[in-house]
């Protein structure tokens, strides 16, 4: 392969970018801006497509390797892709396409800007997916707080400047640690190159607080509970598109980061900290859950509902078992799609009434059948159905905790209920019910670009509802290397 | 005598400051005429240094009191470039204000030269010497938008605490003669073994002395009077030029004579750069004068540079230039566009004066905003790297606690940094300010800000340069 396939993936979006900072004179001329936009990501998401396509998921190790001097003799530019990464890849350029088509309604002033934004972000979050040097991923991971900031504030809701701080700080906040971590470790080692690190080990003396450094950029990325909080904040406030992109893909940065980091690279401080993630996990399952049952504003409780999912990816990680690992990544993939779908849904009604509070909705079944039918699916696709994707990740990761842990298992499963509880109340709430509210008569249904944007993400929620395999099988052989190599280095103490 | 060429760039400049001042004399209204050889002149010393004593190994002179190596080549070019780069900037400044003069200038042209006597310096007096040289014209330039009584202030203030600090520096080298029986920084070094804790005393008074100049905590009161008093083109100057001689004197004066008591003041080092990092964060939350701000971030960063000195080793010393470097470029990015805040001749520096910069100039904002993200130190932009060098410096030695401490007070920091964006891009706009800027300016704008955007395509060349350095 000379062909830099993941090069192109990361630098094509910015070039996007670029072309429209350029562009910028033409005003009033938004809609050249958003096709150019559209027509990059499709490009990118259809590459990612072909990546998939060549990518061989018989092996473990890395594919598409590129390596280039970077830093002399200091870091290298690395990329490449295993079974892990790879699907957050498609996930990426699958959703940012979809983002980008939905701004038509949402973004109503600096239309050019934000999609500036949303590009340049969808570069960073390939680069966090594939980059395989600690410095480069700890670049690519802390660059995306810019955009994100950016765009939490500028196109946000009323109080969009407390939360885009929050949101900055926290993440900075968390993110500084690893950095320690990071140069701690190429201090140890000399390098920050990750397939080297996988082979040479690093000390047993300093595991603990290297995970622990890791730990606090990913808890907090994550959200885990307790710092959870920013997230709620930063969804409600952040417009449409940009939630989206935080629930969708943002925080499936720390998910993977847990499985390619925190597992691979300090196998006895993962084992020796799981009781703590367990905790954590649990807690945030049930209590986030209880949380969400309570909130009145339609985007908080899907934000809640968002922390809980996580709960059980952490969780679904750290059983170091095989359906654990993959039921997380499937879990997140489905998290990726549904609560992407779930934010655009109340974008849609949004966009109409102006409103995110369930107080404001009943009865809209009868106005807008078309809408109520998809939302339907999202819905009990987020509360793990069987048939949806979220059954699939929900139930592999359970089948992976019993395994491991009898206790927190079935307090996982009791959280499902409760997941189930919060999400048909909220469709309930908002869909059935008597009309009361008379303005709501005046919405409409959905149009064509809403419908596609559903559609698109409805198809395969389904799809890998019923037939997971393709997802399994990428994922399938890089994890049981990865175990085997967690359990091969336990047993060696290294 | 043929030892006098490696001198050359400081007797060029030196003659030129005379001739200068002659001319300015005896020709009227040749205000214009003074700046643009100024400019020729620095420009001109600047190549003297590079051909004459980059190349060559390290040399001592006059008694071994002036050193010539790589380090001192360095720091005089960055120093010549950028006082270079504020001298062209800042005419339409003073022409707004009607204080565009000869002096202007030749001060700092004066307070040069002083630097780089000091960056020379292998000796306390010829140290002494060149720290006295600038501080005068120091002064001076702090008053010198005379008329206004802030500046006057400002010039005054600064006087008596620097007066104050010289003193404590002075006082510090007649300890260490006294022990030592000599100023010469390799004599003191062979001479260190008897009197190890008397030295101390001299280290801690001149490091005081030091720590003044360079605007460090405890020792940092002067600096947001000073530099918000000041014309803003003075304060640019402030904010770039002494700090480069500065640290160099910090580097040779540490590692040249003192490396054997590297315990006793590793300990204040450690303690300066910590206190001025967390200081120069947490004070700089509640400024509402732009300059005010830029001090404490000033003493902020100059917190990080010294947190390379401390890690005791060549890779501390590289990284700490290093990031000296890169952080006048952001500094010299960030007063480009104080500087085009201007409307019908009046200069505006509060910070809500920023309001809803991004939908009136949408460029200069988005300049701003590079160079504030790169203070804050976020990747890809060059500030990060600037830190990560100095904390990877930091850790090799496993000072931990002064990389987390650092690290944590950038989270800090990256609030207020975050505040000024906040203002530009999240709130309402107010009246347009002027767009007719000098060419110059807005030169400096765009390459400081596209240097701060694609640093992180070509690191390796920054650190080619400076990798060089060869103290210990």
């Amino acid at each position: 392969m000379n062909f830099p396939i993941l090069s192109s993936l990361i630098l094509l979006p910015s070039i996007g970018a670029l072309f429209l900072f350029f562009n910028k004179s033409e005003k009033k001329n938004n809609f050249t801006g958003k096709y150019v936009a559209l027509f990059t990501s499709a490009v990118n998401f259809f590459l990612s497509i072909y990546l998939w396509i060549l990518f061989d998921p018989t092996t473990s190790e890395f594919q598409f390797v590129e390596e280039r001097i970077w830093i002399k003799d200091l870091i290298n530019y690395k990329v490449g892709v295993d079974g892990i990464s790879i699907l957050f890849i498609l996930l990426t350029t699958f959703i940012t396409p979809l983002c980008i088509l939905s701004v038509n309604n949402s973004i109503k002033e600096r239309l050019s800007e934000f999609l500036i934004a949303v590009l340049i972000m969808e570069s960073f979050m390939i680069g966090v997916f594939c980059s395989l040097d600690l410095v480069i991923f700890y670049l690519f991971f802390e660059a995306g707080l810019i955009p994100m900031f950016l765009i939490i504030g500028i196109w946000g809701g009323a109080r969009r400047v407390y939360s885009a701080f929050k949101f900055f700080l926290y993440t900075l906040l968390g993110s500084v640690l690893m950095l320690v971590a990071i140069i701690t470790i190429y201090w140890l080692n000399g390098t920050t190159d990750v397939v080297e690190l996988y082979n040479s080990g690093i000390g047993i003396k300093y595991q603990n607080l290297l995970w622990l450094a890791f730990f606090s950029s990913f808890a907090v990325k994550t959200p885990m509970w307790p710092v959870h909080t920013w997230l709620p904040d930063a969804h409600v406030e952040a417009p449409t598109a940009g939630s989206v992109l935080l629930a969708a893909i943002l925080l499936k940065m720390a998910g993977y980061g847990f499985i390619r980091f925190s597992l691979g690279l300090f196998p006895t401080a993962s084992e020796i900290f799981t009781p703590l993630i367990y905790t954590l996990s649990v807690i945030a399952i049930i209590f986030t859950s209880f949380i969400a049952l309570m909130q009145e504003d339609m985007k908080k409780l899907i934000a809640y509902s968002s922390v809980a999912h996580m709960g059980y990816v952490t969780l679904g990680i750290f059983t170091i078992q095989q359906q654990g690992i993959e039921g997380s990544i499937i879990q997140m993939i489905s998290h990726g799609l549904v609560s992407a779908a779930l934010f655009l849904c109340v974008g849609v009604v949004y966009d109409r009434m102006h409103s995110r509070l369930i107080d404001t909705y009943g009865g809209i079944v009868s106005i807008i059948p078309k809408y109520s039918i998809l939302f339907m699916l999202f819905t009990l696709a987020a509360l793990g159905l069987p048939g949806t994707s979220g059954f699939v990740g929900e139930f592999l990761i359970l089948m992976g905790a019993f395994k491991d842990n009898f206790l927190v298992a079935v307090i996982a499963s009791l959280g499902v209920i409760i997941g189930a509880a919060y999400m048909l109340w909220l469709y309930k709430r908002v869909v059935f019910g008597k009309l009361i509210n008379t303005d709501l008569k005046q919405m409409f249904d959905l149009n064509r670009s809403e419908l596609f944007i559903l559609s698109c993400l409805a198809v395969p929620t389904l799809f890998f509802g019923f037939y997971p395999d393709p997802l399994i099988n990428t994922i399938e052989v890089s994890i049981s290397d990865l175990i085997d190599q967690y359990n091969f280095k336990l047993a060696s103490k290294t | 005598m043929e030892n006098l060429q490696l001198v050359l760039p400081e007797i060029f400049l030196s003659l030129s400051i005379m001739f200068l001042l002659i001319l300015g004399v005896f020709k009227k209204n040749s205000s214009r005429l003074v700046q643009s050889l100024s400019l020729a002149v620095l420009i001109i010393t600047a190549v003297i240094t590079f051909n004459e004593t980059i190349g060559i190994n390290e040399t001592k002179l006059f008694n071994n009191s002036i050193i010539i190596d790589y380090l001192s080549s360095l720091m005089k070019i960055i120093t010549l470039l950028a006082a270079f780069l504020v001298l062209i900037i800042s005419s339409n400044y003073l022409k707004t204000f009607q204080i565009f003069k000869i002096e202007y200038p030749i001060l700092i042209l004066s307070s040069v030269l002083g630097m780089m006597v000091m960056i020379n310096s292998n000796d306390l007096i010829v140290f002494y010497m060149g720290l006295e040289l600038q501080s005068l014209a120091l002064y001076v330039l702090a008053t010198f938008n005379r008329d206004q009584i802030k500046s006057s202030e400002a010039g005054l203030k600064y006087f008596v605490l620097s007066a104050l600090s010289s003193g404590l520096l002075l006082y510090g080298c007649s300890l260490i003669y006294g022990f030592t029986g000599s100023t010469n920084f390799n004599v003191i070094a062979d001479q260190l073994n008897s009197n190890e804790y008397a030295l101390t005393f001299g280290i801690v008074f001149i490091l005081v002395g030091l720590a003044f100049k360079i605007s460090a905590v405890p020792f940092h009161m002067w600096a947001p009077d000073v530099y918000e008093g000041s014309p803003t083109s003075v304060t640019l100057f402030f904010t770039m030029v002494p700090k480069i001689a500065a640290l160099t004197v910090f580097i040779r004066f540490l590692y040249v004579p003192f490396l054997n008591l590297i315990d006793q003041w590793q300990m204040i080092l450690i303690f300066l750069s910590i206190a001025s990092m967390l200081f120069g964060a947490i004070a700089a939350i509640g400024q509402t004068n732009l300059k005010r701000l830029v001090a404490y971030s000033s003493i902020g960063h100059v917190g990080y540079a010294l947190a390379g000195v401390a890690a005791g080793t060549n890779d501390g010393i590289q990284s700490s230039v290093i990031y000296i470097n890169i952080y006048i470029l952001m500094n010299l990015g960030l007063f480009s566009c104080l500087l085009m805040l201007k409307r019908d001749n009046n200069y505006y520096e509060k910070i809500d004066d920023l309001s809803g910069l991004s939908k009136n100039h949408p460029m200069l904002a988005l300049s701003l905003l590079i160079i504030l993200f790169s203070l804050a130190g976020i990747p890809p932009l060059a500030g990060f790297f600037a830190k990560f060098y100095v904390f990877k410096a930091v850790i090799e030695q496993s000072m931990y606690f002064l990389a987390i401490v650092g690290l944590l007070s950038t989270v800090v920091a990256a609030f207020y940094y975050l505040r000024l964006i906040k203002i530009m891009y999240f709130d309402e706009q107010k009246e347009k300010y002027d767009t007719d800027h000098g060419f110059w300016l807005k030169f400096s704008l765009t390459a400081s800000t596209l240097l701060i955007l694609i640093y992180f395509i070509f690191p390796s060349q920054l650190i080619e340069v400076v990798s060089r350095i060869n103290i210990i």
